[in-house]
């Protein structure tokens, strides 16, 4: 892909392609959609804000002279009387990979032109997301119910709750924000508006098959995050 | 005309590349969890919970968000700021154990 506005330019890859593309007194990033350079941006200050509430989470743990809750028995699911550790949890990382998964194919789907396809597949990622939010929604309530608050649980180390709430309130609001934006997403692909290169309703640039991939980078970042909440939260 | 011409050269992969790195993306989950499953205790589970991890999250970042196909400008832009994250964490493991020292050891002498 070249960028229109800088004529003559060719794009190169690996460290020459980089040199020239950084190095050469113009736009970096050239022939990159702006939307797509500013979703990495961004992007990347979201990463800066969940590495501190993770970090801070293993400080807080790490500091702590009192027993953490054991995770795996705390977020235990009885099903028929037998307590099965982390099912829950299990389920919702399945149910956000199938998400992931299915925002992939919609991302090549649409840069294809497959509009019926790449519609479907965004409904099916949007109600994979309304799936993980709900049952996120199940867990929370769970756990209120059972005593655990931000500033006290029946577990253990009181810190606990704090964390829990804030870490996954968090990438909750996440995950709930891209449900709203994959079902407005899969509306304009099913009426077509990036074949007719509709404008937005905000914005007056045409509308492009590229948004789909921005939508499915915040799309994978939010179970990118949920992986490192998984491994370091519920199964640490 | 030109332009609109220009911006459709989009290439695309091949399905398999998708469906592969879902799949793996469904083994490593299953593997993360059978750590908890059998209750994998000590150096071996915090090894193996990072392994599965890190493999995860790379493979998200390389094939569904397209990183291992993109410019090396974007790539850099991205990555090298996780050094900071990296640098931020060492600092923090240092003061947490600090912490936990003082509050141990004002425990045991009193204050």
């Amino acid at each position: 892909m070249s960028d229109p506005k800088i004529e003559g330019y060719v794009f190169k890859p690996g460290f020459k392609g980089m040199r020239e593309d950084t190095g050469s007194d113009q736009t970096m990033f050239k022939g990159v959609h702006w939307g797509k350079a500013m979703m990495w941006i961004f992007l990347l200050s979201d990463t800066f804000i969940f590495s501190c509430f993770l970090i801070s989470y293993m400080k807080g743990r790490g500091s702590t002279i009192v027993e953490w809750p054991n995770p795996s028995e705390v977020f235990a699911l009885h099903v028929g009387g037998v307590a099965v550790p982390l099912l829950l949890i299990a389920i919702m990382t399945f149910v956000l990979i199938t998400s992931s998964g299915t925002m992939a194919l919609a991302v090549k789907y649409g840069y294809e032109k497959n509009r019926k396809l790449c519609g479907w597949l965004l409904l099916a990622t949007a109600l994979g997301g309304l799936t993980f939010v709900g049952m996120q929604a199940f867990e929370w309530s769970k756990l209120i119910h059972e005593g655990v608050r931000p500033w006290e649980n029946p577990f253990g180390a009181k810190q606990f709750g704090s964390f829990f709430f804030m870490i996954t309130g968090f990438h909750g609001t996440h995950v709930s924000i891209g449900v709203i934006f994959l079902f407005i997403y899969s509306y304009k692909t099913f009426k077509g508006h990036y074949d007719e290169r509709k404008r937005g309703w905000f914005t007056s640039l045409k509308g492009d098959y590229v948004e789909i991939e921005i939508l499915g980078l915040y799309w994978h970042f939010v179970d990118l995050v949920w992986v490192f909440i998984f491994a370091f939260f519920y199964l640490w | 005309m030109i332009e609109t011409k220009k911006q459709e050269q989009t290439t695309t992969h091949k399905i398999g590349i998708y469906l592969w790195i879902w799949g793996l993306l469904f083994v490593l989950s299953f593997f993360s969890y059978m750590v908890d499953w059998f209750q994998f205790q000590g150096l071996l589970r915090w090894t193996l919970i990072v392994t599965f991890m890190l493999l995860k999250a790379g493979l998200i970042m390389a094939f569904f968000m397209h990183l291992f196909w993109e410019r090396y400008a974007l790539v850099n832009v991205l990555l090298w700021p996780m050094t900071a994250i990296a640098c931020f964490i060492f600092l923090m493991v240092a003061e947490f154990k600090y912490t936990l020292f003082t509050r141990l050891f004002y425990f045991v002498v009193g204050g």
